[in-house]
């Protein structure tokens, strides 16, 4: 019979105005094995912890229940209070009478009544529990970091600064992500690749990070501390090593018609090419679909031109195998499709851009070498109108329902930079709500309006409509003076939303990391654990995780860096003990739980098994704990009740249920 | 032994998630959203750790609704387990239907971490529907209802 104690914690007021916590103390008492029972106001701070400890020492506790906030929240504190003290951690269960009870009930009698039965099953659970050990498993002293944004590249240069091996693996031919199409940056408006590209020269350089680009995660198995991770290195078709990066074969290239991904499409580049100037690596790739060689078999001139011999038509993806102990997630963002939101003819004129576009416009490398000019006919615009969240803030499916954070703080920088250098044209603003948190943004978005006259209209666009003359007609309503508004526009810039990059539901997938339903990655904890994943050594940096500016990005990256050092530190972790295991007698080694498991944690093994005084051999299933990540499926699979998961028995779920509906 | 109609109050057993649906009441609970008390909830580690035994163990000690809630097909944090438990389920509550436990005592929902509103709004509805189907008697063990 276990010995167990029962800690009912007051929360200060959030579980005590609810719940009778004195009563459910009391009633603790009368369950079996319950030797001690106790309430206090805050159980996690040290007064309580010191209350735990001196209960499991004084009555011998062998188990304990803490009635208290979601064990998400303080499950580890509690089990780390019982081992300071001597328990078991794996003999504390925690009911959750706060968030499950307290907090979403009024009625005092009815809230002390569910707490007292929630008390109840988790007694009834920590009755069959068993101390667990921990194994241990060893930390591969490596970082993967995918994605080469500003995200990827911070990270990455803050753990190979801490004198660890980190790879970063890029989809596109060069590393710098969105921030390399940036033209100029909020609030301080410096040029984005002034401060960009010897961020990217130093990652390059650092002799710890190594970079894979044109290059993509294909799979990933193991855990945290030891991932295995196959890397594809897709055919650049260009020999990275006696590549010189003279850029004769771009210039050569016949076949200029491909769209450039930099440029947004606004542009074409050939096809061999490097996505932009100051491309790392500075090696082109031959875009297959685009090449005539590919195509057709004929041409072959980069290959004649090339005078280092790099080009090889030949090549082929070829898949690198890794090990790291961590992994970050950079994977960024980009802007929505526009298909669904018709009514801005963003299909049907030229004239109609989104925000990125205008980066590119306004970029000295750009499509327009920086000239701000209509795409239809190269006329400079007298008339500019934005559009604020376009596709943010949305109610309906069309678009996404949260803000995209930046495109307010974009818009004024752009809106300033055009009336900066071209004071005769007239730019204009619909905006919904101007939203400036940040050091020195509300001055900036001010500036925008007191310095530059920039004209905000509180309203939303209705539609725009080009005209045969070649204007973009905006209609759209001022909220403010109540008044439908007509205006002729030259040009229309469109705030897109920002959504996470598509391929980030294929790589949460791969890691087995949560996503949440705008396809944003899921932290830890909300608040306290922003850069972890739940799930173990995966760690979050830059968009992937929810909008945010540069700064923020780049502070985001070093905490990820930082969280991914401590697990790097270690050289070994203990792996979770809640795994499952096979009765020997019971189990036929049918192979059943072998084809459910997703992390192939289960092999056979012939053992000897004394069946009750008859001795044979038997195929048996045996799980490997190192693998096991106790999701369970295993258990219910098995026909012969064989497979049971520790920490949640068959024994010990039955129990809860019982006490339930006792 | 009075003949005093007692008022009903279900017994609803809720099996939740460890890393959705548990995380999503947990949120409906910071948001403060409300719920009856008749639902308590269960924590497993994922929803194809629910075995069918269960379930039948909650109706035959007098549980009138059980509800099993867990990450969307597709975000499983163990990758598949909530299409085992999918199937698992899609089975049993045929099976309880046909033995007389109505199909509205059962439910299987996808509850993200992020869907506070959701878990409540699913649990006011399946809390409703449990009152209209009235006390469960058809596996119960009378010995268990007092």
């Amino acid at each position: 019979m276990q010995r167990i104690g029962v800690f009912v914690c007051h929360c200060g007021s959030n579980i005590a105005a609810t719940v009778d916590v004195s009563k459910v103390a009391e009633m603790a008492l009368m369950e079996p094995g319950v030797v001690h029972a106790e309430d206090y106001q805050y159980m996690c701070s040290e007064a309580g912890q010191a209350k735990i400890a001196a209960a499991i020492q004084e009555k011998n506790l062998t188990g304990m229940v803490v009635c208290s906030c979601s064990p998400r929240m303080h499950e580890a504190t509690f089990r780390k209070a019982a081992e300071r003290a001597g328990l078991n951690p794996y003999m504390v269960e925690i009911a959750n009478i706060r968030e499950h009870c307290s907090w979403i009930h009024k009625d005092v009698e009815e809230a002390t009544k569910k707490a007292v039965i929630l008390m109840r099953a988790a007694i009834a659970k920590v009755n069959l529990n068993a101390p667990l050990q921990p194994g241990e498993s060893r930390v591969t002293k490596r970082a993967l970091v995918i994605g080469g944004g500003i995200a990827g590249i911070q990270t990455a240069i803050d753990i190979a600064d801490a004198g660890y091996e980190v790879d970063i693996v890029e989809k596109t031919p060069s590393i710098g992500g969105r921030m390399s199409q940036l033209d100029k940056t909020f609030p301080t408006l410096d040029c984005s690749a002034c401060i960009l590209t010897p961020k990217m020269v130093e990652a390059s350089a650092h002799e710890k990070i190594n970079i894979y680009t044109y290059s993509e995660v294909e799979k990933v198995s193991g855990f945290v501390g030891d991932f295995t991770v196959d890397i594809r290195k897709k055919a650049r078709s260009v020999d990275m090593d006696k590549c010189t990066g003279c850029g004769v074969c771009q210039e050569k290239c016949p076949s200029k018609k491909a769209p450039s991904e930099f440029n947004r499409g606004l542009n074409t580049r050939s096809a061999i090419y490097t996505p932009f100037a100051q491309a790392i690596p500075n090696v082109p790739v031959i875009d297959r679909e685009a090449c005539i060689k590919f195509k057709t078999g004929k041409c072959g001139l980069c290959a004649k031109v090339c005078q280092a011999g790099a080009v090889d038509y030949e090549q082929k993806d070829e898949i690198v195998t890794e090990k790291y102990g961590a992994i970050v997630v950079a994977t960024g963002f980009d802007t929505i499709k526009l298909d669904q939101y018709d009514e801005y003819a963003y299909s049907q004129s030229k004239d109609v851009i989104t925000s990125l576009e205008l980066e590119r416009v306004m970029n000295a490398a750009g499509p327009t070498h920086g000239h701000l000019e209509r795409l239809s006919d190269g006329k400079a615009p007298k008339e500019i109108v934005f559009i604020q969240c376009v596709g943010s803030r949305c109610s309906d499916d069309r678009g996404k329902p949260y803000c995209s954070k930046i495109c307010c703080m974009y818009t004024a920088k752009h809106a300033m930079l055009i009336r900066d250098k071209y004071p005769d044209v007239n730019v204009t603003v619909f905006y919904i709500d101007v939203r400036t948190p940040g050091k020195n943004f509300d001055e900036f978005y001010r500036r925008a309006v007191e310095q530059y006259g920039v004209n905000y209209i509180k309203g939303q666009v209705g539609k725009v409509i080009p005209q045969p003359n070649g204007k973009l007609l905006v209609q759209g309503s001022d909220l403010l003076d109540n008044k439908q508004i007509l205006k002729e526009a030259d040009m229309v810039v469109l705030a897109t939303a920002i959504e996470p990059n598509p391929d980030v539901r294929k790589i949460a997938t791969m890691l087995t990391a949560s996503i949440d339903t705008n396809n944003f990655l899921t932290e830890a904890h909300a608040k306290l654990r922003p850069v972890e994943s739940p799930t173990a050594g995966i760690f979050l940096s830059g968009v992937c995780q929810g909008p945010k500016d540069i700064p923020e990005t780049v502070a985001q990256a070093g905490a990820a860096a930082v969280k991914a050092i401590g697990l790097l530190a270690k050289d070994k972790l203990l792996t979770n003990p809640c795994t499952a295991q096979s009765d020997i007698l019971l189990c036929n080694g049918c192979s059943t739980c072998e084809n459910v498991c997703p992390y192939g944690a289960i092999t056979y093994e012939d053992k000897e098994v004394n069946d009750h005084g008859i001795r044979e051999t038997r195929r048996i299933a045996v799980v490997n704990s190192a693998l096991c990540q106790g999701c369970g499926a295993c258990t219910v699979a098995c026909p012969s009740g064989a497979m049971d998961l520790q920490g949640f028995s068959n024994r010990q779920i039955i129990a809860e249920v019982d006490a339930i509906c006792r | 032994m009075s003949l005093e109609k007692k008022e009903f109050k279900p017994k609803i057993v809720a099996f939740c998630c460890n890393w959705c649906s548990y995380a999503g009441a947990d949120l409906a609970g910071s948001s403060r959203l409300t719920y009856p008390a008749d639902v308590k909830i269960i924590r497993v580690p994922c929803s194809c750790r629910v075995n069918p035994m269960f379930i039948l163990r909650a109706f035959e000690k007098g549980a009138d609704g059980v509800i099993m809630c867990g990450c969307h097909p597709g975000d499983c944090h163990y990758s598949t387990g909530n299409f085992y438990a999918r199937r698992r389920m899609t089975l049993l509550f045929s099976m309880l239907d046909y033995i007389g436990v109505e199909n509205g005592r059962t439910r299987v929902e996808w509850v993200s971490a992020a869907e506070g509103v959701k878990f409540s709004e699913t649990m006011n509805s399946f809390v409703e529907k449990i009152y209209s189907l009235g006390e469960n008697v058809r596996l119960g063990d009378l010995r268990c209802k007092s």
